[in-house]
């Protein structure tokens, strides 16, 4: 019998649900597609090291995941409650006939379990079949060849699947037990006929609010995109991230009352067809949402930037590689290594300190590494001593410094170059080459956080004193320059110096520089092949040599880009996904009481043409009003990200706006045309 | 007189075959231009019904409305709505103003959606609203106003079009006796003053007394007719009691 009721409840409120299953249906589908990635990579053809990358990313997906399940969840609660709230009357009915809380709650029950059965299978159903496309953008990310399409199911994602949604069912079951059980009759008979108090705010308090709101929005806007460089620590980040918040909040407070004052002053305007009742409409919604206007402008603000930085992020971790890694192979190993040093790094031991004290060159013969494979080859020494740290070389300004970026160590040993050797390395880099006097160095750093502390000490040409001789600096600022193949800008610092100014005494780092001697893509791939077998040589244990190659840095940026990707993908969808529910299930809660107002419309003889009109009208400012706020934003918060990300190629970043806005039409749109189609079908209903 | 409004031998039935209601039963009368007619039955008796045929809201199932000659049982979609907009003027027993406007624009509306200009717009609702005597209430909201004022706040709405015909359904119903006084000494003036052909639907023979004739209506069919003629409301009120006892409903309520 109650069955009976439930299923019949579902076939009757349908279109209510309809908001409801759309949510459901794409929450299961997405949290399927991203949790099936792992097994969609299994038949691409890629290295071990891409393969480790994976799977990391799958980790980080799966930790993901728990976070959007509370999101849904959330969603899924909230959702529900609309739908009860709808449906008051007819659980009042049932109370007034007779039936008990827990029979109602029965038929909740009951119908939570059909939805939530259908919804899960339709979703996984789509969910399978876009994981499919999915494979495909796997592939691209990831630079692999598809040369086989094959039909991929994730069965471990399936059942993930089902868990995690089973839970977020039960939950919203006890969810919805509790606040029947908590209900008062008359409440739900009566439930909305509370007539709202319409508050006109004052113009000239709008005007002055809305001037000062969009006045410190533009200051955070000057603080993200022009002063962005002064923003160096979180504290100072926190800042334009605050009062672009507050800023959004009074916006919307002040400009849902201007543009009602506005337009009401254009009479011509306000008073032709349905305009005045549109606007009513929105403004008496928008006084009393004002805040979770707010939070759904800010939430589509972050989804456009994760989403077009997340797209955009690959291609910029990609191109600072040629630059920064122009020679196939680095090795690196340190000198002359103390038993104390050995001691706090377990992973030493007395060989290590044994192999430390001979030349590169016999280290890599010792692990049988053939010189034959390389060619460009250079070979150089770092150095450095106990008496110069880097606050040595700040001279008077490391009072200072300290005070001010508290958390840097100042305690380290600074690194020096022969002029000579760095000249070699310049060329091979394609560098520029540099010439000293013979009382003077040059600092190199390409790290932005510390160029400008290193500038200062410069400024107050800083003398360092190395073998009784004392050195100055050239240039009042630091060169760009570098020695380690780096994915990034890594060198924090590095003194050129005479050659005569160093000895071997110092020596503390050897490096070694080369090209792989193959020309072809795949040569080069066996040559890599090779000197990653090293690792298995019994000698690699007893030395602190490492090895950085292009090829490996080239893949660890595509793996942390792809993986930047996908997580940024997953968490834009699912914020984009949950604003536009919310817009939605507010839009249609207020339904009922519209449905009133559109058949007071209507008996006054409204055209149903000019009725649909206003409803449209209604629901696209609605939706448009957060979205174009959020647009405002993003068009800096994309400009901050772009100065994070050091994005280069900027067709690249019209590519991702243009993927971004394609994924905002399809979700947000179609939550918009939904609420369209479902509230005009609620207006239409007779009374 | 001009016949404004003529009812054909109009039916509505309800139900189907087996269990047949017959809300409206043959009815037929003729309203003249500038009349102020009520129709009185009990709850059930059919006057609903037979306003909102007139009204267009419903459907008949046989016979004609004509309204200034036209057949408006033939009408349909738009054709409709731009009839009821342009011909009819409504006031309802919950009074149906948008509780998100101002009473002003709650009566601009009914002159907005017919495209006319905001200056006329404008000089025809001080015009009415002074007639009315709720000129200083018209900035208010609804939620501002009590019932007597918000019922003629939605007389003005009904009127302010120039209908030919004002349809009022239980004006009174939701008001307190001095309210209703006020509003129907109203309805009397836009009668007299401006001509207004008023149709009103009421079991309440108070409210029906300040018509110029009152029609009786019981299952469906007209049971009575009486004519106010020359009498004073006091009279005409004793007379439409003793057609209410004759008629034996539950109307014994009534003031």
């Amino acid at each position: 019998m109650l069955c009976k009721l439930s299923i019949k409840n579902i076939k009757k409120s349908f279109k209510d649900y309809a908001i409801y299953f759309f949510t459901l249906i794409l929450g299961v589908a997405i949290f399927y597609v991203f949790n099936a990635i792992e097994n969609q990579t299994v038949m691409l053809q890629v290295t071990n090291s891409t393969r480790n990358i994976i799977k990391l990313m799958t980790e980080g997906l799966s930790w993901v995941s728990v976070f959007v399940s509370f999101i849904l969840g959330f969603l899924i609660i909230y959702a529900s409650r609309f739908l009860i709230k709808r449906r008051n009357k007819e659980f009042g009915i049932y109370l007034t006939l007779g039936m008990s809380k827990r029979k109602i709650s029965m038929i909740l029950f009951i119908e939570t379990l059909i939805i939530g059965i259908f919804s899960l299978f339709v979703g996984l159903g789509i969910g399978v079949f876009l994981s499919q496309f999915m494979s495909l953008l796997v592939a691209n990310m990831f630079e692999a060849d598809l040369t086989k399409f094959t039909f991929v199911f994730s069965s471990s994602a399936f059942m993930k699947t089902l868990i995690y949604f089973g839970i977020m069912y039960i939950l919203v079951m006890i969810f919805n037990t509790v606040s029947i059980s908590k209900c008062k009759l008359i409440d739900l008979l009566h439930g909305n006929k509370t007539s709202e108090k319409i508050k006109i705010k004052n113009p000239y308090l709008c005007i002055v609010l809305f001037i000062l709101s969009s006045t410190a929005l533009g200051y955070a806007y000057y603080l993200v995109t022009v002063g962005v460089s002064e923003l160096t620590t979180a504290m100072e980040l926190f800042k334009p991230i605050l009062l672009g918040a507050i800023s959004t909040f009074f916006v919307f407070y002040s400009l849902s009352g201007l543009i009602l004052k506005i337009v009401m002053s254009i009479k011509k305007l306000y008073y032709k067809g349905l305009n005045s009742f549109v606007l009513r409409q929105i403004s008496s919604k928008i006084n009393t949402t004002v805040m979770s206007m707010t939070v759904i402008c800010l939430m589509l603000f972050i989804t456009i930037c994760v989403l077009s930085s997340a797209l955009s992020i690959k291609n910029s971790m990609t191109a600072n590689l040629k630059k920064l890694a122009p020679v196939d192979v680095e090795f690196y190993k340190t000198y002359d290594l103390t038993s104390e040093e050995v001691e706090h790094l377990w992973q030493y031991n007395e060989n290590m300190i044994e192999d430390s004290k001979i030349s590169m060159l016999e280290t890599l013969k010792k692990l049988e590494i053939d010189l034959k494979d390389f060619k460009d080859i250079i070979e150089l020494d770092t150095y450095s001593i106990d008496t110069i740290m880097i606050k040595d070389t700040l001279g008077s300004y490391y009072e200072q410094a300290k005070e001010k970026y508290p958390f840097l160590r100042y305690e380290m040993k600074e690194e020096f170059i022969k002029l000579s050797d760095y000249n070699k390395v310049a060329r091979l880099y394609g560098l520029e080459e540099l010439s000293l006097k013979d009382n003077q160095y040059i600092l190199l750093s390409d790290y932005e956080g510390w160029i400008p502390i290193r500038n200062e000490g410069l400024k107050k040409h800083t003398p360092i004193t190395l073998l009784a001789k004392k050195y100055y600096p050239k240039y009042l600022e630091c060169q760009n320059g570098f020695i380690h193949l780096s994915n990034n800008h890594i060198n924090t610092g590095l003194f050129v110096v005479p050659d005569d100014a160093v000895n071997n005494s110092m020596r503390n780092t050897g490096i070694f520089l080369a090209n792989y001697n193959v020309e072809k893509i795949d040569e080069k791939k066996q040559v890599e092949e090779k000197l990653n077998s090293i690792e298995n040589h019994p000698y690699s244990a007893f030395t602190n040599l490492s090895m950085i190659t292009k090829l490996f840095l080239y893949e660890s940026s595509v793996g942390l880009g792809a993986m930047v990707t996908f997580i940024g993908l997953y968490l834009g969808i699912i914020f984009l996904m949950s604003s536009a529910a919310i817009l939605a299930l507010k839009e249609l809660s207020e339904s009922s009481d519209n449905q009133e107002r559109f058949q007071m419309l209507r008996k006054i003889g409204t055209d149903e043409k000019m009725i649909n009109k206003a409803l449209f009208q209604q629901i696209v400012i609605f939706f448009m009003f957060p979205l174009v706020i959020a647009i405002i934003h993003s068009i800096f918060g994309i400009m901050f990200c772009n100065y994070i990300l050091e994005t280069l190629g900027n067709e690249k970043l019209l590519q991702s706006i243009v993927m971004t806005a394609i994924f905002i039409i399809i979700i947000y749109g179609g939550y918009f045309s939904l609420t369209y189609l479902c509230s005009r079908r609620i207006i239409k209903e007779r009374r | 007189m001009e016949n404004i409004l003529k009812i054909d031998n109009i039916e509505k039935y309800y139900g189907n075959q087996s269990s047949l209601t017959k809300a409206v039963d043959r009815v037929s009368f003729e309203v003249d231009k500038g009349e102020f007619v009520a129709i009185m039955g009990t709850s059930g008796s059919g006057k609903t019904t037979l306003l909102n045929v007139i009204s267009t809201i419903d459907k008949v199932t046989s016979g004609h409305i004509y309204l200034s000659g036209e057949d408006i049982t033939k009408l349909k979609g738009n054709q409709l709505n731009r009839f009821r907009r342009e011909e009819l003027g409504f006031i309802f027993q919950d009074f149906n103003l948008l509780d998100t406007l101002t009473a002003y624009e709650n009566i601009a509306l009914a002159l907005s959606i017919q495209n006319v200009q905001e200056k006329e717009i404008d000089v025809r609702i001080k015009k009415i609203a002074k007639e009315l005597g709720i000129l200083e209430i018209l900035p208010r909201y609804p939620y501002q106003l009590s019932g007597g004022q918000k019922q003629r706040v939605a007389a003005a709405r009904a009127i302010i079009t120039n209908p030919k015909l004002v349809l009022a359904d239980e004006p009174t119903g939701a008001l307190d006796s001095k309210s209703s006084k006020m509003l129907l000494e109203s309805f009397n003036d836009l009668n007299e003053l401006l001509q207004a052909t008023i149709l009103m639907v009421t079991h309440d023979a108070f409210t029906a007394s300040y018509a110029k004739r009152v029609i009786f209506i019981k299952d469906g069919k007209i049971f009575n007719e009486i004519y106010r003629g020359d009498n004073t409301r006091k009279e005409f009120f004793d007379r439409i009691i003793d057609v209410v006892t004759l008629l034996g409903g539950d109307l014994t309520d009534a003031l």
